[in-house]
């Protein structure tokens, strides 16, 4: 067995992204490496905000390629996520070459001839320059290679992903007009999906599979640190007990990472030397979304802040 | 190693996860990258490329742990070979001491088994028993019937008749050793079977399952006892999954022939209306509306139970459910349905219209004079129940009124067809106005008429 010392390289995995601001866990890590190696794209489940986009985000910057990003929605196809022919182009083309056609084909006796001189020219108006890529397409063009980011794939259409199934597994796509065409340098490829519907088990088998759940307190208190360096220690040991203690209760959408940060911020902007009730009424609206969700937690305020604070003394 | 990995396969399909040969040659392809040094990395390395969703991947770590946990066949390599070492040793002088007092007899003219058990090395012993077991295959055990096979199987592998004739002769020429050597016999055994019942655990659990999925699917779901509710449930919801796959993806169809003029004009607006690309008209397929008619009195119940779980676990599928439930009277109980546990939601409509006797032309009553707006011409109405009406009115002429208004009316009935119209049956005259009447007694049954109901929108 080749043993290149896998240990060590997912933890250069680790301190990379998180030179990046990224602070991964060893799975994520594990992940990243696992997909490099066997070329194999990898898609990432898990809650809204807990960071599968800014995965994407942390390798592009780390490994200093081009971030290429198709974010999916309803109704998108082929034309707007793979190539489309430069319609108008090739129109005004055929116009502006009107002449030029008539020079070349005066010259043949009949129409059959004119047919047959025709031919010769080949699909000059199918040809690479007018195709305009797309997302998916550029992604495969790039010299360099480019981490391509498919966004929310669950939004987009169960059509859509058999398209994407060539492009997964071969790192190729097929233009009928044009051939095949395959990738410079295979891109990293990261999707992610919400798990707002199945994916279909054909693109789930070309993928590893990812989930990132909300992250272990010392985790997500690292995460903080790197995000928002000027939170102070007790501080921010306070506000991510208090955000574990809110993700154990019934809620409609629990607070998750993006909301942590987004909070860290603002107690740094109110200049909060630790968490009181007060501050936590005042600034509840950051870390949740909904009405409902806020009168449930009201009443817990005082009882969750008591409870990170003296998890601060013994821990 | 492959060996291994290939049993660990079969294990996590016998946990329940997915495995295509791709998938496994994937993770092979990844293991080959990560090697066997770490086990946490190599148990991430698995669940990112085996399992594909969070219960699979539950699933997996389960049974990653409970596989690695046994011996390995090969002779463990160097992590645990200096303790083992050292303990091997100490056995050994043991051995020899114990030996020596016994009266100097040295164990030269045993078999090889009884050479190990006195030597009383543990991972040599591990390591033999593990080799038996894969010789005797052990991972194609498949019923917990089996395991006295299996166990036989793997003694005689590793010489078990040879240590019986060492022990009968021991016996005889040196009591104090023979007693020694027929203990690590009993403890030989007891480990024995304690492999076999681990690896019954990894390996005929899908079997298991199955069989037991097999007979409680054909069992009457009127009868079937207390503790096999919770599994019936589970049943339910895997049908459920199943419809749901089948029947929620393709609703819209292209229909070829029909130009959608005002879509192809608007697509075409950058050129100048010239029709590049054109537009076809699609046609929707309705979903299945339903409402449901649910008798919940006496033997009734229980099938009513598990349809009501059924049907409101197809929101894929499933545009719009109404249920209904009723005994003596009728109310209506979509939302208890929707807004709690399965156990809790039947407790609470047990509490509010169960064990009456069942009275259906009031109930129908009930329904006509508040509910008749709910059916529309693309609902189906579905009614449970076994038609006895206690010799009251039977109103067949509002079942009429319902038949007329909606798309199909199917009854199913728990009771066999034989009972159909004796006694206070009121079938025959239903039937009349109903589209299919089936029987539905058990989980089978249930899955059929669910799945043909759905499949007539389709």
């Amino acid at each position: 067995m080749a043993e290149n010392r896998p240990a060590a390289s997912i933890e250069a995995v680790e301190s990379g992204l998180a030179a990046q601001g990224y602070i991964a866990s060893r799975q994520i890590a594990t992940a990243v490496y696992l997909g490099q190696q066997i070329e194999k794209p990898i898609l990432v489940e898990g809650p809204a905000g807990v960071g599968k986009t800014e995965l994407a985000k942390a390798i592009a910057a780390w490994r200093g390629q081009k971030l290429i990003r198709l974010q999916c929605y309803e109704g998108l196809d082929e034309a707007k996520a793979l190539y489309e022919w430069k319609y108008a182009k090739q129109l005004l083309y055929t116009q502006i070459l009107k002449d030029k056609l008539g020079e070349v084909l005066g010259g043949a006796a009949t129409l059959h001839a004119a047919l047959a001189q025709l031919h010769d020219f080949g699909d000059v108006f199918f040809s690479k320059e007018f195709v305009e890529p797309r997302p998916l397409l550029q992604a495969l063009e790039q010299p360099a290679g480019c981490v391509l980011l498919i966004d929310e794939i669950d939004k987009s259409d169960a059509e859509f992903e058999s398209l994407l199934l060539e492009i997964l597994s071969d790192f190729q796509v097929t233009i009928p007009e044009l051939g095949t065409v395959v990738a410079v340098a295979p891109p990293t490829v990261i999707l992610t999906s919400n798990s707002e519907r199945d994916l279909g088990d054909a693109l789930k088998r070309r993928c590893l599979h990812l989930h990132i759940g909300f992250p272990e307190q010392r985790l997500e208190e690292r995460i903080v640190e790197s995000r928002v360096p000027g939170i102070s220690q007790t501080l921010r040991k306070q506000m991510v007990g208090f955000i574990h203690e809110v993700r154990t209760l019934d809620l409609k959408k629990l607070p998750s990472v993006s909301e942590t940060i987004d909070w860290a911020r603002v107690l740094v902007l109110l200049q909060a030397s630790e968490l009181g009730h007060e501050i936590v009424r005042d600034t509840l609206n950051v870390l949740l979304k909904y009405e409902a969700d806020i009168e449930a937690t009201q009443p817990q305020i005082t009882t969750f802040v008591a409870k990170a604070s003296r998890q601060n003394v013994f821990g | 190693m492959r060996e291994n990995l290939h049993r660990f396969f079969r294990a996590a399909r016998g946990a329940g996860v997915r495995l295509s040969p791709a998938e496994s040659i994937d993770a092979m392809r990844a293991v080959s990258q990560i090697g066997f040094s770490d086990r946490d990395i190599l148990r991430d390395t698995f669940l990112l490329t085996l399992a594909k969703t969070q219960d699979e991947k539950r699933a997996l770590g389960d049974c990653f742990d409970l596989f690695f946990s046994q011996p390995e066949p090969p002779p463990s390599p160097e992590n645990d070979n200096s303790e083992a070492g050292e303990k091997a040793d100490q056995g050994e002088q043991n051995a020899g001491e114990t030996a020596g007092g016994a009266g100097g007899q040295p164990t030269e003219g045993l078999g090889a088994l009884a050479q190990m058990l006195l030597a009383q090395d543990r991972n040599q012993m591990s390591a033999a028993i593990a080799n038996a077991a894969s010789a005797a295959s052990l991972s194609d055990i498949r019923y917990f019937t089996q395991r006295g096979i299996f166990s036989g199987r793997i003694l005689d592998q590793m010489g078990i008749a040879r240590l019986r004739d060492d022990l009968d002769r021991l016996t005889a020429t040196n009591p104090a050793l023979a007693e020694r050597l027929a203990m690590a016999t009993e403890a030989l055994r007891d480990s024995v079977r304690e492999t076999v019942s681990q690896a019954l655990l990894l390996y005929g659990r899908e079997e298991a399952e199955n069989l037991r999925n097999e007979i409680l699917r054909n069992a009457p779901l009127s009868r079937i006892e207390p503790r096999q509710v919770e599994q019936m449930r589970a049943l339910i919801r895997q049908i459920a999954r199943r419809l749901r796959e089948r029947y929620s993806k393709p609703r819209k169809r292209q229909r070829r022939g029909h130009l959608d003029v005002r879509r192809t004009l608007r697509r075409n607006a950058a050129w100048g209306g010239i029709p590049f690309l054109t537009a076809w008209k699609r046609k929707h397929r309705d979903r299945p509306k339903i409402v449901a008619l649910c008798d919940v009195s006496g033997s009734v119940a229980r099938v009513s139970d598990f349809f009501l779980l059924l049907i409101h676990s197809l929101h894929e599928v499933v545009d719009d459910v109404r249920s209904f439930a009723f005994s003596g009277h009728l109310i209506e109980v979509s939302d208890i349905l929707e807004s709690k546990t399965p156990e809790a939601a039947m407790a609470e409509i047990m509490s509010k219209v169960g064990f009456g006797s069942s009275d259906y032309g009031n109930s129908f009553a009930d329904f006509e004079s508040e509910w008749m707006n709910a059916i529309t011409p693309q609902t189906t109405v579905i009614v449970l129940g076994d038609a006895r009406s206690n010799n009251l009115d039977p109103r067949a002429d509002i079942l009429r009124r319902i038949s007329e208004r909606s798309k199909r009316l199917v009854w199913l009935n728990p009771e066999g067809r034989m009972a159909w119209g004796f006694g206070d049956s009121e079938m025959p005259r239903y039937a009349t106005f109903c589209s299919v009447v089936r029987q539905c007694a058990t989980a089978r049954q249930l899955e059929r008429a669910v799945s043909d109901i759905v499949a007539t929108y389709q």
